[in-house]
């Protein structure tokens, strides 16, 4: 069987609906709402902020400290453990390897930079959610950064190269499926994230690669529009 | 604790003005939205002001305890995200997240809004487990109560997932059956400060309270769970003050829902 219409009738290149809003949480320093159809998360930043404990802290440079979870509530079959595991540990350290490069953690020595992700319902592509939530989320927070980070799941279902994987992708069964989560940032191309699973060849891969800039550029235009909108001058 | 700033809080309490000019019984506005989670069997927001939190339900199917074969079973769970308060650490919950969910569990449970034994699949082998999660988002005060409204009106909107023949959970299949809810149970929480009462307190008004109680209420004159929290001391006078006011916000709670 050829994988010739997507499920939920979308362009093979064309991502889920997205929703972004900037500055949702009050207390926080930054923060922000990223929705990518049935995959929702939200983001807040805290800091720089003193770290403890102190032995942590490093006069040399700050840190950046991210939290991934998955409230128990948002996978679609068995309630989750509100406890960390294995995976969310993984991801989270992910999540700092995407972000780091955009920030001057020099710039705070002895200090952390606190980014907590909250996924309230996840329908695949949540660990990309979660950067795209936390990239808007450091803006809102005042930080100086380099740039915006944006971060979609390509990859392959059978034949196709497609864009935005949803769960019913990644369990597609008559061929084969790779999942690619890519985290770039737009004006140098430089790639902070990258991670795979499935079969895919070489060329494919290239195919994906030029494909995933498109789309992380449209992204990113999104994040830029809801911190816009964040601080806009009412009239 | 800045004596300063709690004289200034009690002087303007004394001439009925919060801190954002609210008069002292008057609730923040009220939003309830349901139905938000597709992930969840049921799931509610609720925000009092910019207090705002998510209640999401799930569904499963486990063993029944061995002294009540027939009795499914409820669990509330609070985490206090550090997402949504600076304050809030990581780690096992605290003993704050603890009395929280423990409080909106005790409305739930002793309300009998929920029928332990309609939750028998099998009896001795398989029942339904009911999990209500509760998750802070933005945090301005007053969780116990925003959160036990979310519980209620997640439970509320909660449908079964369908069993198969082996009746083991199906989560791609939703059914028709709604979750029976057979009360309404709403805590309200009072907070003294000074020789004032206020309901619905914001975080900066949390600090500041002497004591409080929370009253859990299923209809009018009809309550089911309470606890007081706070270091002083509450007069016979107070307490019955206090579930007055905690009735009448009772009253106004229950008619959004």
């Amino acid at each position: 069987m050829v994988y010739k219409k997507r499920y939920d009738g979308r362009d093979f290149n064309e991502t889920r609906p997205i929703e972004a809003k900037a500055g949702v949480i009050e207390k926080a320093d930054g923060s922000a709402y990223f929705r990518i159809g049935g995959t929702v998360a939200y983001a807040a930043v805290y800091g720089p902020r003193q770290l403890h404990p102190s032995h942590l802290q490093d006069p040399r440079t700050g840190i950046l400290r991210c939290k991934y979870n998955m409230l128990p509530f948002s996978g679609r079959g068995e309630r989750i453990r509100p406890a960390p595991n294995r995976r969310s540990k993984e991801i989270s350290m992910i999540t700092e390897k995407a972000l780091i490069p955009l920030l001057n953690l020099e710039d705070y020595p002895n200090a952390v930079v606190d980014v907590f992700i909250e996924l309230p319902e996840t329908n695949a592509g949540s660990r990309c959610a979660g950067i795209c939530a936390a990239s808007i989320a450091l803006a809102d927070a005042g930080l100086i950064m380099k740039d915006m980070v944006a971060a979609v799941a390509l990859g392959k279902v059978d034949d196709k190269i497609v864009v935005d994987l949803d769960y019913n992708e990644e369990a597609y069964e008559d061929g084969d499926v790779a999942d690619i989560p890519i985290a770039m940032i737009p004006s140098t191309g430089e790639i902070t994230l990258l991670q795979m699973d499935g079969k895919i060849t070489k060329n494919e891969f290239r195919e994906v690669l030029k494909t995933s800039k498109k789309t992380i550029q449209k992204i990113v235009d999104i994040q830029r529009e809801a911190l816009l909108e964040r601080y806009k001058v009412k009239k | 604790m800045n004596n300063e700033m709690k004289n200034h809080l009690i002087k303007s309490l004394n001439e009925d003005i919060r801190i954002d000019k609210r008069k002292k019984s008057e609730w923040r506005d009220v939003e309830i939205e349901t139905g938000i989670i597709k992930t969840a069997e049921g799931s509610a927001r609720v925000k009092f002001g910019n207090s705002e939190v998510i209640a999401g339900i799930k569904l499963s199917v486990g063993e029944p305890y061995p002294d009540s074969p027939e009795d499914g079973a409820l669990m509330v769970n609070t985490e206090l995200l550090p997402l949504s308060d600076p304050e809030f650490e990581t780690g096992p919950p605290r003993i704050d997240a603890i009395e929280n969910a423990r409080v909106i569990d005790r409305g739930i449970r002793e309300s009998g809004a929920i029928d332990t034994k309609k939750l028998c699949i099998k009896k001795g082998e398989k029942v339904w487990i009911v999990s209500v999660d509760i998750a802070p988002i933005n945090n301005d005060g007053n969780l116990i109560d925003i959160g036990g409204l979310a519980a209620i009106a997640a439970l509320k909107d909660t449908k079964f997932p369908k069993l198969d023949k082996d009746n083991n959970v199906d989560y791609d299949e939703i059914s028709k059956k709604k979750l029976e809810i057979k009360e309404t149970p709403i805590p309200v929480t009072v907070l003294k400060i000074g020789n004032n009462f206020i309901v619905d307190p914001k975080k900066d008004e949390e600090e500041f309270m002497d004591a409080r109680l929370t009253v859990t209420f299923i209809k009018k004159g009809k309550m089911c769970a309470m606890q007081k929290g706070g270091d002083n001391t509450l007069t016979e006078e107070d307490v019955i003050k206090m579930i007055d006011l905690a009735e009448e916000k009772y009253l106004e709670l229950s008619k959004k829902l």
